[in-house]
């Protein structure tokens, strides 16, 4: 019934190219921004510091690859400046010893003036084209106090003035894990709080694997989503359903720089249409009042609803995102992604866009091939076979009815895992299938997560610890003969 | 079928348990075995006496009842009340890890699916993993790459390599993993995988030993992942990764389970009697919400509280890409 899997490509891209979704990494965290490298990337620009500087040296380079700011704009480390990283920094004496520390600060006091340069001198010597790097060089030579710190305290007052006179810019590969660090670090509103370690769980108890065919409602901007669909790789389904008539955004599938394949999985489907399927027996195009569906052309209609509802999107998510963000937290997070225009209708289905998207279209008719209307024979499919895995993330929703509604859909023995922000919603939800015998395996887990920093001499947990990473209701949904069944 | 390799092989409703599927026997939440169906097969346990034969052409997810009396229980074929019963789940990796016999400690489902999301696994990467052990994550890192990629693992133990491969095999997992006898420590990862590798996990004694081998393997920008219950290990770990890697980060990864209640708590006042709620009750019957079920309160009554019993702590995990 599904078309064979596609020929295997290399399964992750290593290079980035012109069309891709990339995530800058700036100064080792301290500011993460998305970008698309759009044909005219020379035109997109990053501030960095106090200089602006063009994209277009990231086309091509690999993920990983690590930049600094040079005279024209971003130049491409090289082997000599990344001796000057800090990941380097080993401080073990000849015999491979760690050097027991004899300072300390007993002396040292801040005031302000131990060191002897002054921003007039700093200046002058970016001007006569000196080097971040020969900057901070100077700053330790003319710093009074700088002999007297610790070893330790060297490294980081090393470190402060690189990231200020010499920052670095590390080309990130977005993936399930970098796309939701950074909304978590940044912006994670936006996210619901998902934290990574909550996103693996879900996807890993809901047994997403190649040929699923998954439900997910995902209400944290398309997170879920894209993460189901990077996991599906191409095969199988991920039918995104939502309550009421109009989807929420799932923009954030643009970050995965998913291939057309993976991106033709994802279908966007009301959870009313889902289950009316289940009552009456017909596919929504039988039925009267769908907004969806009219029975001689179903691909237009649903076209024309579908550009309709992203175009809204498309202005939600640029207009609403600096207002939300102000009122949360500092915006050390920018997202550039063109703002989405007039779409173009579905081309041909088939026609499969490998990842070196070349013509312009790609991207507008890309997110448009995403979120498309499922085929009638689609939705009896899964009338008939019951979706594989359910993975529900409304985190302000009210769960217990959502769910009722939800497991019908799956087949007997689909594991389901439902995320939310609260305990007392998810605590009621699982009594009330215990009581209903619609599940079995329940579990109410809070996944804890802590962070070690692990340096020679110097190794403790990170001082900041994030405390809440959400609670997820985990369960195994089972044919019971024993409840009031209604309508079969 | 715990992976499926071609869309007939995943779960659906029109699927039936046939012979030569492996079941996963639930009997409680907390007990539950892997089961081979064959013809004449025979399921003894504490709830009765279970025939394969009965369970051949049902659904997975199927409830079962015990076909003879099992205990005191009277076995009714299809009985409500009277008959032992268990239900029939289909495998999965999270379900196998809950049932695999264990030859050594094993990995389980929190440190599983935070190392799967870390190494960036998706269909198609070639995963290299030492040492085997028991298998545990070797399952989940299998799906994570399927249909088309690989993973190679590595466990200098000739009989628990041997017991894994019978495992996979019959899990229908033996064309997504090769399992082969090596002591990695000593003799580095083969040749053959040099610059092939997206991902390479360690669980291994002393695996900065290993971490110069790691290097070659990996392609660039890959990620490698070390599992070590002590923090000593981890130390000498990340030491020796700082030349060839980048971005090394370290972390614990916990979960901690809440239980769930029906009932009210004692009211305190001076005059009234305690009232003692009632013990928890999952076999309820199923009463409308209308129904005034005699209850005083108005609230849900639902208690909901940490479970006291918890995993205090299994390995840190370090994580680092190969700088490019």
């Amino acid at each position: 019934m599904d078309p064979p899997p596609p020929s295997p490509s290399p399964a992750i891209p290593r290079e980035a190219w012109e069309g891709c979704s990339v995530l800058l990494d700036i100064n080792d965290g301290d500011r993460l921004a998305f970008f698309r490298l759009t044909p005219a990337a020379y035109l997109l620009t990053v501030k960095i510091g106090n200089k602006t500087c063009s994209l277009q040296p990231l086309v091509g380079r690999p993920f990983g690859s690590l930049f600094r700011v040079g005279a024209d704009g971003l130049v491409p480390c090289t082997a000599a400046d990344a001796s000057s990283l800090r990941d380097d920094s080993t401080r073990d004496g000849d015999d491979g010893q760690v050097q027991d520390e004899t300072r300390d600060n007993r002396s040292l006091v801040d005031n302000n003036t131990a060191q002897n340069l002054s921003s007039d001198d700093i200046e002058a010597m970016k001007r006569d084209g000196a080097t971040g790097d020969e900057i901070v060089e100077a700053l330790i030579a003319n710093s009074s106090t700088f002999g007297k710190k610790t070893v330790f305290s060297q490294e980081k007052y090393k470190l402060k003035k690189q990231k200020k006179y010499a920052p670095k810019v590390l080309l990130r590969r977005p993936t399930a894990r970098s796309i939701c660090e950074t909304y978590f670090k940044k912006s994670p509103a936006r996210t619901g709080f998902m934290r990574v370690d909550t996103l693996s769980l879900l996807l890993s108890m809901a047994n997403i694997g190649p040929y699923s065919d998954a439900l997910v409602v995902d209400m944290v901007g398309g997170l879920v989503v894209g993460a189901v669909a990077e996991r599906l790789g191409g095969t199988g389904y991920v039918c995104s359903t939502y309550l009421g008539k109009k989807p929420s955004s799932i923009d954030i599938i643009r970050m995965y720089n998913l291939s057309g394949d993976m991106a033709s999985r994802i279908a966007q489907a009301p959870l009313n249409d889902l289950c009316s399927l289940q009552n009456s027996g017909n596919t929504p195009s039988v039925l009267n009042g769908s907004s969806q569906g009219e029975v001689t052309k179903p691909i237009a209609v649903s076209t024309e609803d579908t550009q309709l509802s992203l175009a809204q999107q498309g202005d939600t998510v640029v207009s609403d995102e600096k207002p939300q963000l102000s009122a949360e937290q500092p915006v050390d997070m920018e997202v550039s992604e063109p703002p989405l225009e007039e779409e173009h209708p579905v081309q041909d289905e088939t026609s499969s866009l490998d990842n070196k998207g070349n013509d312009d279209g790609s991207i507008a008719s890309r997110s448009l091939k995403t979120g498309k209307t499922p085929s009638p024979e689609k939705m009896k499919y899964w009338k008939e076979h019951g979706f594989s895995s359910l993975i529900v993330a409304a985190p302000g929703n009210e769960v217990e009815s959502l769910v009722a509604d939800l497991l019908p859909l799956l087949s007997d023995s689909a594991p389901f895992a439902i995320y939310h922000q609260y305990l007392q919603p998810l605590a009621t939800c699982m009594h009330s299938l215990q009581v209903s015998k619609m599940a079995i395996g329940l579990q109410i887990s809070e996944p804890w997560l802590r962070e070690y920093q692990v340096l020679p001499s110097r190794t403790h947990p990170h001082m900041q610890m994030n405390a809440f990473g959400g609670y997820i209701l985990s369960g195994i949904k089972i044919h019971n003969t024993d409840a009031v069944v209604a309508n079969k | 079928m715990m992976v499926p390799l071609d869309p007939a092989g995943k779960l659906s409703s029109q699927r039936r348990i046939a012979e030569g599927d492996t079941v996963v026997v639930y009997e409680r939440h907390d007990a539950m075995r892997a089961v081979a169906v064959r013809a004449g097969g025979v399921l003894q346990n504490r709830f009765g006496v279970f025939r394969h034969d009965d369970w051949v052409g049902r659904p997975f997810g199927s409830k079962v009842h015990s076909s003879a009396g099992g205990g005191g229980g009277g076995g009714k074929k299809g009985g409500g009340k009277a008959g032992g019963f268990v239900h029939l789940l289909a495998p999965t990796p999270e379900l196998w890890t809950l049932v695999l016999s264990h030859r050594t400690q094993i990995l389980y489902i929190a440190d599983i699916s935070l190392v799967v999301a870390y190494l960036e696994l998706v269909p198609g990467c070639v995963v290299l993993e030492s040492g085997t052990g028991s298998g545990s994550l070797t399952t989940s890192l299998a799906r994570a790459v399927a249909p088309h990629g690989r993973v190679h693992t590595f466990d200098f133990h000739e009989q628990r390599a041997t017991s894994a491969r019978e495992d996979f095999e019959r899990n229908g997992l033996s064309s997504l993993i090769t399992v082969n006898v090596r002591d990695i420590q000593g003799e580095g990862f083969p040749e053959e995988h040099r610059g092939a590798a997206d991902a390479v996990f360690l669980d291994l004694p002393q695996p900065w030993l290993a971490i110069p081998s790691v290097s070659l393997m990996l392609k660039q920008d890959g990620v490698l992942c070390s599992f070590s219950p002590c923090i000593e290990q981890v130390q000498r770990a990340c030491d020796a990764m700082r030349s060839c890697f980048t971005d090394i980060r370290t972390f614990e990864i916990l979960l901690r389970t809440y239980e769930v209640r029906d009932g009210s708590l004692n009211s305190g006042t001076a005059n009234e009697e305690a009232v003692v709620g009632p013990r928890p009750q999952k076999r309820k019957k199923f009463t409308p919400s209308g129904e005034n079920s005699g209850c005083t309160e108005k609230t849900s009554s639902v208690l909901v509280r940490p479970c006291s019993t918890a995993k205090g702590h299994t390995g840190y995990l370090t994580f680092a890409r190969l700088r490019v």
